[in-house]
């Protein structure tokens, strides 16, 4: 499994750059993934991100885009002007979280 | 007498029956099955009809005729399932079903009113669905006298049925308005929310492969928010817009009312089930079939028939108080059709994505995976007489449920 240190924290990532264990990640850590993705946390993002880490705590799996809207209370709209193409995913890499597990 | 009931007389609840009708003492169990009416879709035939290739009438038959006569058949929907009082509630008489045992195989429909403006003023008139036989049947009578022009096909949000099934209709698209002499008056363009034509790495790129040889355009990372019918125009969250002359849209797929009604959902009406023992995650004498689970597995007959055989063994061994052995490893098997009399298959399980070799089917095959050929074609069509005729009725066919790497071809 590849590591990769990202804000001075060695942590476990897969090839496409996602945490694989959430226990690793940090703020910090969601900071540095947020800029790489283009994106400066506000206290919006915040709240998607710590409802999403404490859905797929429960689920023990990222949750959907659906799953994101309907349980943090941010529009699909709002969620896409947060964390444009594709929220899902980038929701989930900046929370530390797997890849939003599709179905084939 | 104790009760076993089924919620569902489609092709997860019609295959289990008989199965548990073989292994449940007729003395000591009562075994009902409800459904609100008594067509048996084969669902995956809609395909085949927007193209002629099937009639409507192929693709139906009445449930009744795959339901043993010692199964308490009712026909009526379904008020209100009380999993806590173990029982369930009939519109039919105000009747009130107690079980012992209970299997939900509701599964899924299309709910195009989730999307704004897709089931408006455009609805059946150049915007159609191809996830109902209906629908299917209307897009058939819409292209015979289509003139050409810009034909866009959507998945609103994923899960849906048959994930493959919207690149199987742009292929036979293809096909078909070659056929006709008209291919190059009509633009192909699939527009998705995954990153890719399909979901895992290598199917993606082997499909994506393929839509792009037939000159069909591919727009990914598409989240549907709205259809603009004065402008034809489908608009995504993001504000890009995509014109059309002709919509072809696979809406929001949920599973049954009477989940939401009972509470047993999540926000799609999928009910959440343990993903290897089929078991209801909340109650332990509750099991759950097909569409209307909530696991990652795909959403298609294949899949069922697998799941029939974990079931039954699971459901006999919780009976008995033993401890339930068998797992449901995720495995699906899919023909996917290109046009051309040709298929493609593939085989894969909630741990392995689709992958090339072949596909060591008995007497008939092998079948290639993840390529093109003719004798897959004749698979895809044979699979209706033998869903028909031997799957339903739980007459054993040659595959296992189990997936199994043999054939396949793993990269280094």
């Amino acid at each position: 499994m590849p590591t990769k240190v990202i804000a001075g924290k060695e942590v476990q990532v897969n090839d496409e750059g996602y945490l694989t264990n959430p226990a690793e990640w940090t703020k910090e850590i969601a900071i540095e993934i947020a800029k790489e993705e283009g994106i400066e946390l506000t206290e919006a993002h915040w709240k998607v991100i710590d409802f999403s880490r404490s859905a797929a705590a429960s689920n023990g799996a990222s949750p959907t885009l659906r799953t994101i809207t309907d349980g943090s209370g941010v529009s699909t709209k709002e969620l896409f002007g947060l964390f444009p193409k594709g929220p899902a995913k980038k929701v989930a890499r900046i929370s530390g979280l797997g890849k939003p597990e599709g179905c084939v | 007498m104790k009760n076993f009931v089924i919620l569902g007389a489609g092709t997860a609840g019609t295959m289990l029956v008989h199965e548990m009708l073989r292994k449940l003492n007729p003395n000591e169990w009562k075994i009902t099955m409800v459904d609100k009416d008594d067509d048996h879709f084969y669902q995956p035939g809609y395909l085949f009809l927007p193209f002629g290739l099937y009639q409507p009438k192929d693709v139906v038959k009445p449930k009744h005729k795959f339901i043993p006569g010692s199964v308490n058949f009712i026909l009526s929907e379904v008020e209100l399932i009380e999993p806590d009082k173990n029982q369930i509630r009939l519109v039919k008489d105000n009747q009130v079903l107690p079980y012992d045992y209970l299997v939900i195989a509701t599964g899924a429909d299309i709910h195009p009113e989730e999307t704004e403006g897709l089931k408006e003023d455009g609805w059946r008139q150049n915007i159609f669905d191809f996830y109902t036989a209906d629908g299917a049947a209307a897009l058939g009578k819409f292209l015979q006298k289509w003139e050409g022009g810009r034909l866009l096909v959507n998945v609103v949000e994923n899960p849906i049925k048959c994930p493959v099934a919207p690149l199987e209709f742009l292929m036979l698209a293809d096909w078909y308005f070659s056929k006709r002499g008209m291919r190059n008056k009509v633009e192909l363009t699939y527009a998705t929310p995954l990153s890719g034509a399909f979901t895992k790495p290598t199917s993606s790129k082997a499909l994506g492969g393929m839509l792009e040889k037939k000159n069909i355009k591919l727009e990914t990372d598409f989240y549907a928010g709205s259809v603009d019918t004065s402008r034809n125009m489908l608009v995504s969250f993001d504000e890009r817009e995509l014109p059309y002359d002709l919509l072809v849209s696979v809406p929001t797929n949920k599973g049954a009312d009477v989940i939401k009604r009972s509470g047993m959902g999540d926000s799609l009406n999928f009910v959440p089930t343990k993903k290897d023992l089929l078991q209801s995650e909340k109650w332990e004498n509750i099991w759950v079939m097909g569409d209307a689970a909530n696991i990652p597995a795909s959403k298609a007959g294949a899949v069922i028939h697998f799941q029939a055989d974990i079931v039954v063994k699971n459901i006999l061994q919780h009976m008995k108080g033993k401890e339930m052995t068998h797992k449901f490893d995720g495995h699906s098997l899919c023909y996917i059709e290109s046009g051309y009399n040709k298929a493609v298959l593939i085989d894969f399980a909630y741990e392995q994505e689709p992958i090339f070799g072949s596909y060591p089917f008995p007497v008939v095959g092998p079948f290639s995976l993840l390529k093109e050929t003719t004798i897959n074609h004749w698979g895809k069509l044979a699979f209706r007489f033998m869903y028909y005729d031997l799957l339903l009725k739980g007459i054993p066919v040659p595959l296992p449920s189990r997936f199994s790497m043999a054939g396949k071809v793993v990269e280094k």
